[in-house]
């Protein structure tokens, strides 16, 4: 049964960023809707997840020892397509319709409507709660996947998020589930720290997990962080990174405006040419 | 553990006693508590299985989604509580990891302490929404049994499909109608009284009440048909239709308000096929302390007023 791929180098994941921010804006752009702030923040985080660290097979979603990988920030879908497609669950032809009648790819991700999708996301904070279950199904089981959970850090807010927390300490289950954060720094309305100040690593920390902090457009550090993640420790592990909203298209960078609004025909242009993406 | 019992008992207690016998049949089956376990009698099951059954906390949303998960890799995952929090504190962790995904997850809520019969706590423990909420998710069964042997037998068949359900039970112990002769089966009315001039249908611990109201209609010469509807979704429509068809007139009664729950249902089924005279009998304001059978009295779940609305209705008919 095929794992993980051999390791592949940061500039092996750094190409494959290149060309997942390239299908994203492209997406939004042909969709004229959905997400592209919060999705080009996550690249490299899930781009070193799925290539190094995620134990999957593309030609076998099903099988019942993979890892899950839970995308709770149901939004970044842009994101979460495009990584799915560059890994193999589909062809990336698919991508073309995003959002369209008749298509899989909805704006927010239905579970099984393409391969690689584990779970229906959208309405925010419910993710890690979804993981639990399926961690303490694999221990009655005794298989031993993993669950990789990610959040964005507005959805911090929804209290869901914070009961689930206090589980998968109390259950025993960090060795079968890891969270990630894609901390940017913005949400819906704006800046989070206008919205709803908070410290997501010092949260967690508080909720009894061991935090690792990185940069998370660094690939090198964020595959680091993940592989710290991986190894055995007395806490559940969450990796915080520190990533910018719109990373890689200048205009979108930093700009609230970029989470849920698409680009112009002159702006598309200027955002393929500013990541190089090595798409035709 | 304590025995099945064979007299008055709340259909709350049948819950641990169909989980064991599903496990017992081979359904993989885990269940979870959100720290009302004694009240929703889960933990007899948890001390039964303890690897198959889990305490959340006082955590509903999370354990609705520690449910779906669980169901996405093939349990059975039963998940309890009040029905004043299952389904209204998480409704939308039923509706997006529960209801939407694949048509249905396999996740089971039994609901226990429903309507005003909770008793001494008061209205914010008193469930009168449930219903509501739990037939508008689309792909739910939703099932209200009379007594303990149906709501046990209600809990096994909906443990042995794949579809997400609701099935509400209630705290106080209440007289047997049924014994284990009888088959309960999902989505089929039970014909308790045969009738030809009104048909009362009821669920829950209505349905005691119904069947008394007939006998206080047949002292006065009225013939009153009695169904106990506890599949309130997906409803008994051949039942219904074949009561206004050979009764001519309706009387629905619920623990409940009348906005959503049984009554909405079967009116719906004559509004659009047969259009007969129909009369509500529910709870349509909120709820306040006292002891359960005072409460009865007091939003007069009674079969006083039963009977009261089956004469009122047949005067309706043309």
């Amino acid at each position: 049964m095929p794992t993980t791929l051999a390791p592949a180098s940061i500039t092996e994941l750094t190409d494959v960023a290149k060309r997942v921010r390239s299908h994203i804006v492209q997406m939004v752009y042909q969709a004229q809707s959905g997400h592209p702030g919060g999705s080009l923040s996550a690249v490299e985080l899930g781009v070193a997840l799925f290539w190094n660290h995620l134990r999957c097979d593309p030609a076998n979603p099903d099988w019942p020892e993979r890892d899950r990988f839970i995308l709770s920030k149901g939004h970044a879908t842009p994101f979460y397509y495009s990584l799915l497609a560059e890994r193999g669950y589909f062809s990336p032809e698919l991508l073309a319709k995003f959002r369209t009648l008749g298509s899989p790819l909805q704006g927010h991700p239905s579970m099984g409507a393409v391969p690689g999708i584990e779970m229906s996301s959208g309405s925010l904070g419910q993710g890690l709660s979804f993981a639990i279950g399926h961690a303490l199904s694999g221990r009655l089981d005794r298989r031993d996947f993993r669950c990789w959970v990610m959040m964005g850090d507005g959805e911090l807010n929804e209290g869901q998020v914070w009961e689930a927390a206090m589980a998968v300490p109390h259950f025993g289950l960090g060795d079968r589930i890891i969270a990630i954060i894609d901390r940017n720094g913005i949400q819906n309305d704006g800046f989070a720290d206008d919205i709803m100040k908070t410290n997501p690593a010092e949260m967690w920390r508080g909720f009894g997990w061991h935090v690792i902090e990185c940069d998370g457009h660094d690939m090198a550090a964020v595959d680091q962080a993940l592989a710290e993640a991986e190894r055995p420790h007395d806490k559940p592990r969450c990796v915080v990174g520190y990533t910018t909203k719109g990373k890689g298209v200048s205009f979108m960078e930093n700009n609230p405006g970029f989470h849920g609004k698409a680009p112009t025909e002159q702006q598309i242009a200027q955002a393929l040419g500013e990541i190089g993406g090595g798409l035709k | 553990m304590t025995a099945p019992p064979a007299q008055a008992a709340a259909t709350r207690e049948a819950y641990p006693h169909a989980l064991i016998q599903l496990v017992e049949e081979g359904i993989d089956v885990v269940a979870l508590d959100a720290d009302l376990s004694v009240s929703t009698m889960g933990y007899q099951f948890g001390e039964k299985y303890p690897e198959r059954w889990h305490s959340v906390g006082v955590a509903e949303a999370n354990m609705v989604g520690i449910a779906a998960g669980y169901a996405a890799t093939g349990k059975t995952a039963f998940i309890a509580s009040f029905a004043s929090f299952l389904p209204g504190r998480c409704f939308d962790q039923l509706r997006t990891s529960v209801a939407q995904p694949k048509g249905g997850m396999n996740v089971k809520c039994v609901a226990s302490h429903g309507g005003v019969t909770v008793g001494e706590d008061g209205a914010s423990a008193q469930a009168l929404e449930d219903l509501t909420l739990a037939t508008s998710l689309i792909p739910f069964d939703v099932i209200v049994p009379a007594d303990f042997e149906s709501a046990k037998q209600a809990i096994v068949a909906v443990g042995k499909t794949t579809r997400p359900a609701y099935v509400r039970t209630g705290r106080p112990k209440i007289p047997a109608l049924y014994d284990s002769s009888f088959r309960f089966e999902i989505g089929k009315a039970n014909l308790l009284c045969r009738g030809t001039d009104v048909t009362l249908i009821a669920c829950g611990i209505m349905v005691e009440k119904a069947v008394r109201a007939s006998e206080l209609l047949a002292g006065e010469g009225i013939s009153a048909r009695v169904l106990d509807m506890a599949t309130i979704k997906p409803i008994d429509r051949e039942a219904v239709l074949s009561a206004a068809r050979e009764t001519g007139a309706i009387v629905t009664a619920e623990e409940h308000q009348t906005h959503g729950g049984l009554g909405t249902a079967v009116a719906r089924v004559l509004a659009d096929s047969l259009p007969t005279p129909i009369a509500f009998v529910g709870v349509d304001r909120y709820g306040t302390s006292g002891k359960w059978d005072e409460l009865l009295g007091y939003f007069e779940l009674t079969p006083e007023r039963v009977a009261a609305a089956a004469r009122e209705v047949i005067g309706r008919k043309r």
